[in-house]
């Protein structure tokens, strides 16, 4: 590892054992931030573009004709208390509470998956409505956008069982409390991003 | 006390105090107040029409659960200020950058 606090210490010490530098603070969770920020940017694009074409369609069903708002209204609720469940776990880890952290974890996944699931039965009867992601460079914007996110929350699912997973083989310690403190940054900022898109993609009209 | 400890504590002070985090009830009450904002903004979608005035609630909601989210939930406000900074000057760049972006476009206009 090439952290500043090992080069200032070549015999190395606790703290770049655990990858500590001199900012205090852990390259990964730095790393994490640092892709979150990134992150902005890429589903910065993604939310312009929607932007862009939802109002310029001139054939073809629109998405803003399909949206069903009381059922988009309950994923976004769903995913919301996932935040909730997710920094539960973090506070089971942190006070060494195992079962706990195992429970909320996969409270957590459950209620990502139940997010998925209504994204995927949404692009279902958008695509029986007729809107497919050819039908005109709205609605392939707007599958790019939501899809994207998708991938994103079943990424952090992934995340979350594989955490889950070690705990269940102790190998999740709370000495280990901030590996899941990185994936819940990464779950947040899903939870963050949805937050946006369901206001400016949903709920404001083009 | 070893050079990389010294640089570490110069480095965690410069950081800014970390703060301990919430309780768990702490947490609690900030869900149910973003459960609430959000009934507010679909129940803003359905009482009237959205005007100029309404699309500006529902952004300054939707501003209002995103800060609530990254100050509580992932601990901005508890965390060091690097972190601060540096998920902000992601976050501010892509705002200006996409604004700028489709104003050039005429999409606000």
């Amino acid at each position: 590892m090439a952290s500043t606090a090992t080069l200032h210490d070549p015999q190395g010490d606790a703290h770049s054992a655990h990858g500590v530098t001199n900012t205090g603070l852990s390259n990964e969770k730095l790393a994490m931030w640092t892709f979150l920020g990134s992150e902005c940017l890429l589903f910065g694009a993604l939310i312009s573009t929607y932007f862009l074409y939802r109002g310029k369609t001139l054939s073809g069903v629109k998405p803003q004709e399909l949206y069903d708002i009381p059922y988009t209204s309950v994923s976004s609720f769903v995913l919301l208390m996932s935040s909730l469940t997710m920094v539960l776990a973090l506070a089971a880890i942190q006070r060494g509470d195992q079962r706990r952290l195992r429970v909320w974890l996969l409270a957590t996944a459950f209620l990502g998956a139940s997010f998925i699931a209504g994204q995927v039965y949404e692009f279902t009867s958008f695509i029986r409505e007729g809107m497919t992601m050819k039908t005109n460079p709205a609605s392939s914007a707007f599958y790019t956008l939501t899809g994207f996110h998708g991938v994103h929350v079943t990424l952090g699912i992934v995340m979350l069982l594989s955490l889950w997973n070690l705990s269940l083989r102790g190998k999740l310690g709370p000495e280990r409390s901030e590996v899941v403190e990185i994936a819940g940054l990464y779950w947040h900022f899903v939870d963050v991003v949805w937050i946006v898109i369901f206001t400016i993609i949903y709920l404001i009209p083009s | 006390m070893s050079k990389a400890t010294i640089e570490h504590d110069k480095g965690a002070a410069a950081a800014g105090d970390h703060g301990a985090h919430p309780t768990e009830a702490f947490y609690i009450k900030i869900a149910l107040i973003l459960a609430v904002v959000t009934g507010a903004e679909v129940a803003l979608y359905y009482i009237d029409p959205p005007d100029a005035a309404n699309i500006s609630i529902l952004l300054v909601m939707a501003a209002v659960k995103f800060a609530m989210v990254a100050a509580y939930f992932m601990h901005l406000r508890f965390d060091s200020r690097i972190l601060r900074r540096l998920f902000l000057s992601g976050l501010v760049l892509a705002i200006l950058v996409y604004v700028a972006y489709l104003m050039t476009l005429g999409v606000f206009i």
